[in-house]
């Protein structure tokens, strides 16, 4: 029961953490560079991908066992085309401006890779509880890298988080951080500062790991 | 790893026309309901959503273009939707009507409370630096000028382009441009245009931001080329719009 547990909590911060999709897979990256404008783009595109990703995969792992291995594709498009349909109505009915500043990203998340790729390689093959938890959680580390991407973008290019103005009038906007090239340059900081993280963790846990495996 | 077949030694040679079965291939049957079903439960979950957000996004696209018209004129209250066909007629549209027949101008004519013509708001083109710049501008029948515009639609380079939805300066080009019409109402009597920043002499040229003369361009242009297909056909028929209907 206990490893039971901790497998399923397991299974939910896999794609928050150690295989986060943006940060530690660098998957989906179409969208990740080109709606984190704004801390609110990159948070609603982030919200909008993890509520397809746990439906989609939530129905993919009711009907695992009924569709042909065949034409597993076509469903798991047609369903994930679905979800991001009533997506793209819900946005609309919830803001006009949001959703044309999301534009076309939107009706893409339909062949965003991690969302195909998550029903293809888990939720095909396990029970609709698990495959969601790790849908959820893909999901939620989806829209953690988008805000990462999108806050210090608004930060550094508009001198402001969610609208709200955080300097002085004497504050210069860095424009370019909010143009195309500012996405590169602020998601090559992020993939740095995870990698030296990860350097990091690995050199501390080196010595013991040494002095206890010695044969 | 396959089963070794032992069956080898046994095979004549002519009953070669009957394969072996391939590996285990569903039964096209199978295909076809599984599809069949997927569909049709998602063209369920789509209807569904459909519905459920119409009127949510209705009237989201209503208050969105009300709250465009109101910027650029702050008296109005309410407004109505009307199509300038090419005869010269006015005509008014119903709502949920979308299609605009070739050759109509749309435009919105708005009252203030007493139900008064308060001005009317119009839609127009440019191309700018990126893409098309589109704008709503507010006419004011008295001065036969452009009294404020407000930006539908850009792309334009944020921090450069998209100055002209802030900057102070180049908005008061937008407090009373000209935009008279000939004495015979055939057209405009001076072109709407966006001039050198600093090099405005008359009412109808528009001061251009020092840097984002393209999207400037882009606006001036989007005005002319509205106000020129609009204002002729709108101007003779006014004082059937004078009040609310």
């Amino acid at each position: 029961m206990n490893t039971a547990h901790y497998k399923t909590w397991d299974e939910f911060t896999e794609g928050i953490w150690r295989q986060n999709p943006v940060f530690v897979m660098v998957l989906g990256m179409c969208p990740v560079l080109a709606v984190s404008v704004s801390a609110v783009n990159a948070l609603s595109m982030g919200l909008a991908t993890l509520f397809v990703l746990v439906c989609s995969c939530g129905l993919v792992s009711l009907l695992r066992r009924m569709v042909p291995k065949e034409v597993r594709i076509a469903v798991y498009i047609v369903i994930i085309a679905t979800f991001v349909t009533a997506v793209d109505y819900a946005i609309q009915a919830i803001s006009l401006a949001l959703y044309d500043a999301l534009g076309a990203f939107i009706q893409l998340i339909v062949v965003n890779c991690i969302i195909l790729g998550r029903a293809e390689a888990h939720a095909s093959k396990n029970p609709p509880l698990p495959a969601m938890l790790n849908a959820a959680g893909m999901g939620i580390g989806f829209a953690i890298g988008l805000f990462a991407l999108g806050a210090v973008r608004e930060v550094l290019g508009a001198g402001t988080l969610f609208g709200i103005t955080l300097f002085g009038a004497g504050f210069q906007p860095w424009v370019i951080m909010v143009l195309p090239p500012g996405g590169f340059f602020v998601l090559g900081a992020w993939l740095l500062f995870f990698s030296w993280l990860e350097r990091r963790k690995l050199r501390r846990a080196a010595p013991p790991m040494e002095a206890g495996q010695h044969v | 790893m396959s089963e070794p077949s032992s069956t080898d030694k046994k095979v004549i040679p002519i009953a070669v026309a009957a394969p072996e079965a391939a590996p285990p291939e569903s039964p096209t049957g199978a295909m076809i309901r599984t599809l069949g079903l997927v569909s049709a439960i998602c063209g369920l979950i789509i209807v569904g959503a459909y519905q459920g957000t119409y009127d949510a996004v209705a009237a989201n696209k209503r208050i969105a273009t009300e709250r465009a018209v109101f910027k650029v004129l702050p008296k109005a209250k309410s407004i109505a939707e009307f199509l300038a066909q090419p005869g010269g007629g006015i005509l008014k549209v119903g709502a949920g009507e979308t299609a605009i027949p070739a050759g109509s101008v749309k435009f919105f004519a708005a009252y203030d409370e007493s139900g008064k013509l308060a001005g009317i708001a119009a839609e127009g083109v440019g191309k700018g630096y990126a893409d098309n710049v589109r704008i709503m501008f507010g006419y004011q029948p008295d001065c036969q000028c452009v009294v404020g515009i407000g930006v539908v639609s850009m792309r334009e380079t944020p921090g450069i382009g998209d100055k002209i939805i802030t900057d102070k300066e180049f908005l008061a080009n937008f407090t009373a441009l000209d935009v008279k019409l000939k004495a015979d109402l055939s057209a405009l009597a001076n072109e709407v245009k966006a001039v050198k920043r600093g090099s405005k002499t008359n009412a109808w040229q528009i001061d251009a931001i020092a840097g984002a003369t393209i999207t400037s361009r882009a606006v001036g242009k989007a005005i002319n080329d509205s106000a020129q297909a609009l204002l002729p056909r709108l101007v003779p028929k006014l004082d059937t719009l004078a009040t609310k209907s």
